[in-house]
């Protein structure tokens, strides 16, 4: 399909992909068999401007919006999930919270070195009693003179281990479940922070995920982002941009779910035909690429509503619903089309049927998104229906 | 130091070409055109220099081509390139190296070049002739397929060396000198982000054959392609079945006497 981009879109789309298939691609099936997290990688990807892509010229972003983000994501995910949604994070969650809620001696200090890639960032929102439920967050923050006392844990915190700058959700007021929660740039030297479990997950194994851990945290007034009670709008706001990065990570999958089938089905013989001109490989291939081509028309919009300004809540968890169940299913079809082959580690499907699995789950799952589309398409009824 | 690079827009490596069904170009439909990957040697070893050199030098890249050239030149500008030259005449449609090389002589000289890179050939077309014909145009050494490239302390003088069956054969060349690249010389960089940003301020300049007084210079064509034309089919495959290989060769000696009458 021609998706109409401009001239500098296409060569961004182009860097991206050539990145993805020359350095990554280099290394990309060492890095996920052995777990191992690949810091050059992050170094060339801040070198060439893809960890500053929305920020402002004048914290040495490239200032490209969602819509390149999104292309951007595609391109590297179709390689490594993994890496793409380290970019996402650092991006739309970190980047984007930064500037958007931080005050100015705060975006000057942390946003240059996030966009050269000097260091990485990431978003600690997860507790073990708060998942979906952002509310029930227990981790607290005590203000003591100039400081915050942080103490509690957080799970699942992509690359949190590597990370030099965290973004860190905590209770500052025990009384106001929603309203009670404020939002904390953690730096890992600061006194009272340490790593707790890594994870052993199922996939994106070129990308870490860990816990981590405050005991007495010291983080000083000013690494407050806005103020207390905000940190509810600042999770779901960073979200709202997440979504369309996970949902654009899902889109670099499913296309390397549908080239490896096409690649596998042209070249797999059985009862003397090619399984490409059998008809159940073929209509698994329609369903294929209908889907991928509807999910990119949906996360295409939603970034693209977002880079005007436009309120973007139910579009994005539309394009981050149906993109990521549209991954699983085309992922889940490559796989069918694969046959026993496709269950070992030999071919590149084993790995991206692993890593898909993990995009109806994070950054809010499929079923939150739901909750969030229902919620939203009831307010426009009740607003321009009244009942 | 006024280093400068040709550029040529050409058929993705991976784009399935067929021929139109004129016999007079390929079909362009679906295919992607890219920056010929030559070029791409060429274009990152006149960085490499003008950050070797440094001072007020300058790395302009000379293409000429269609309309839709620009996104390369823009690509090149993207990756480093100071400058754009695009030459682009509706007259220059069928032009032949020789024809080309002119043109190109003319726009170089008018910009003014101490050192001229240059991919080892079009892998569209594989002629591999412009930089000669240039070369003889232009009145300069010409040194092809470099593996190394090395410039003196007084920036008047090139060291190279070429990798030949079985040996290393090391060239001198004054400059100006027109050298062409190939792969294993570089890394060729990506186009950086911050790169594309930069790209869009940089001056493209658009010229025709009258802004460079090569109205004429169509007639200078040493050739002519008459006609382009599909590759023969090859033949079909029989594979022999049976049980026994004896009772194969019998079949295969059949079928060369009776069916391919070679024996």
């Amino acid at each position: 399909m021609n998706y109409q981009l401009s001239e500098e879109e296409r060569m961004l789309q182009k860097t991206a992909e050539d990145f993805a298939n020359k350095s990554l691609a280099a290394v990309a099936v060492e890095s996920n068999e052995r777990g191992e997290f690949q810091e050059d990688i992050y170094k060339q990807l801040g070198e060439l401007g893809f960890l500053g892509m929305t920020l402002p010229e004048k914290y040495g972003g490239v200032d490209f919006g969602n819509f390149c983000l999104a292309l951007s994501i595609e391109q590297i995910s179709r390689v490594c999930a993994s890496t793409a949604v380290a970019i996402s994070v650092h991006n739309s969650l970190v980047n984007w919270v930064i500037l958007n809620f931080g005050s100015d001696e705060i975006r000057e200090k942390y946003l240059p070195m996030l966009a050269s890639g000097e260091t990485l960032g990431a978003y600690a929102l997860t507790e073990s009693n708060a998942g979906s439920d952002i509310g029930s967050i227990q981790t607290s923050a005590v203000r003591k003179g100039d400081n915050y006392i942080l103490n509690g844990s957080k799970l699942f915190v992509s690359t949190g281990d590597k990370a030099g700058v965290v973004i860190v959700f905590a209770r500052t007021d025990p009384e106001n479940r929603n309203q009670g929660l404020a939002a904390f740039i953690v730096e890992p030297d600061f006194p009272g922070f340490s790593i707790g479990k890594v994870e052993k997950k199922m996939g994106l194994k070129a990308s870490s995920t860990v816990e981590l851990v405050f005991e007495d945290c010291v983080v000083p007034v000013a690494n407050l982002l806005a103020e207390e009670g905000k940190g509810m709008e600042i999770a779901l706001g960073g979200l709202d941009g997440g979504r369309i990065g996970i949902a654009s990570q899902a889109l670099g999958i499913s296309q390397a779910a549908l080239d490896e089938a096409i690649r596998f089905a042209r070249e797999r013989k059985q009862f003397g035909t090619r399984i490409i001109d059998f008809q159940s490989t073929r209509w698994k291939i329609a369903d294929m690429v209908t889907k991928l081509e509807a999910s990119r028309l949906l996360v295409y919009a939603a970034a693209k509503s977002r880079d005007r300004g436009e309120v973007t809540t139910k579009l994005t968890s539309m394009a981050k619903l149906f993109s990521t169940r549209a991954a699983n299913e085309i992922v889940n079809d490559s796989l069918q089309i694969h046959g026993g082959v496709g269950y070992t580690s030999e071919f590149l499907i084993e790995r991206l049927y692993r890593d898909v699995r993990a995009l109806e789950i994070y950054e809010g799952t499929s079923e939150i998104q739901k909750m969030v589309i229902s919620r939203e398409i009831i307010k426009e009824y009740d607003r321009i229906f009244p009942e | 130091m006024k280093i400068i690079v040709l550029l040529k827009r050409v058929p993705d490596t991976e784009a399935k070409i067929l021929i139109n069904s004129k016999g007079s170009g390929i079909n362009e439909e679906g295919v992607k055109f890219i920056i010929n990957t030559y070029d791409e040697y060429a274009i990152e070893e006149g960085l490499k220099l003008k950050e070797t050199v440094g001072g007020d030098s300058t790395v302009t890249v000379v293409c000429m081509g269609v309309e839709e050239s620009t996104e390369i030149i823009r690509t090149a500008l993207a990756m480093g390139v100071d400058k754009g030259i695009h030459i682009c005449d509706a007259a220059l449609e069928k032009a032949t190296p020789a024809v080309i090389a002119t043109v190109l002589a003319k726009a170089i000289e008018d910009n003014g070049f101490d050192i001229i890179f240059c991919g080892k050939q079009g892998i569209d077309y594989d002629m591999a002739q412009t930089q000669a014909f240039l070369a003889e145009k232009l009145d300069i050494p010409q040194v092809n397929v470099i593996a190394e490239f090395k410039i003196s302390e007084d920036n008047k003088k090139v060291f190279l060396l070429r990798r030949i069956e079985g040996a290393d054969e090391k060239v001198e060349a004054d400059l100006p000198v027109i050298i062409s690249c190939a792969k294993g010389l570089n890394e060729p960089r990506y186009a950086s982000l911050p790169g594309i940003m930069k790209a869009k301020k940089k001056e493209i300049k658009k010229l025709t054959l009258a802004d460079l007084d090569s109205s004429g210079a169509s007639e200078e064509k040493k050739s002519t392609i008459i006609n382009w034309l599909p590759l023969p089919k090859s033949g079909e495959c029989k594979i022999i079945e049976g049980e026994e290989p004896g009772e194969k060769a019998v079949e295969l000696a059949r079928l060369l006497r009776e069916e391919a009458k070679v024996l």
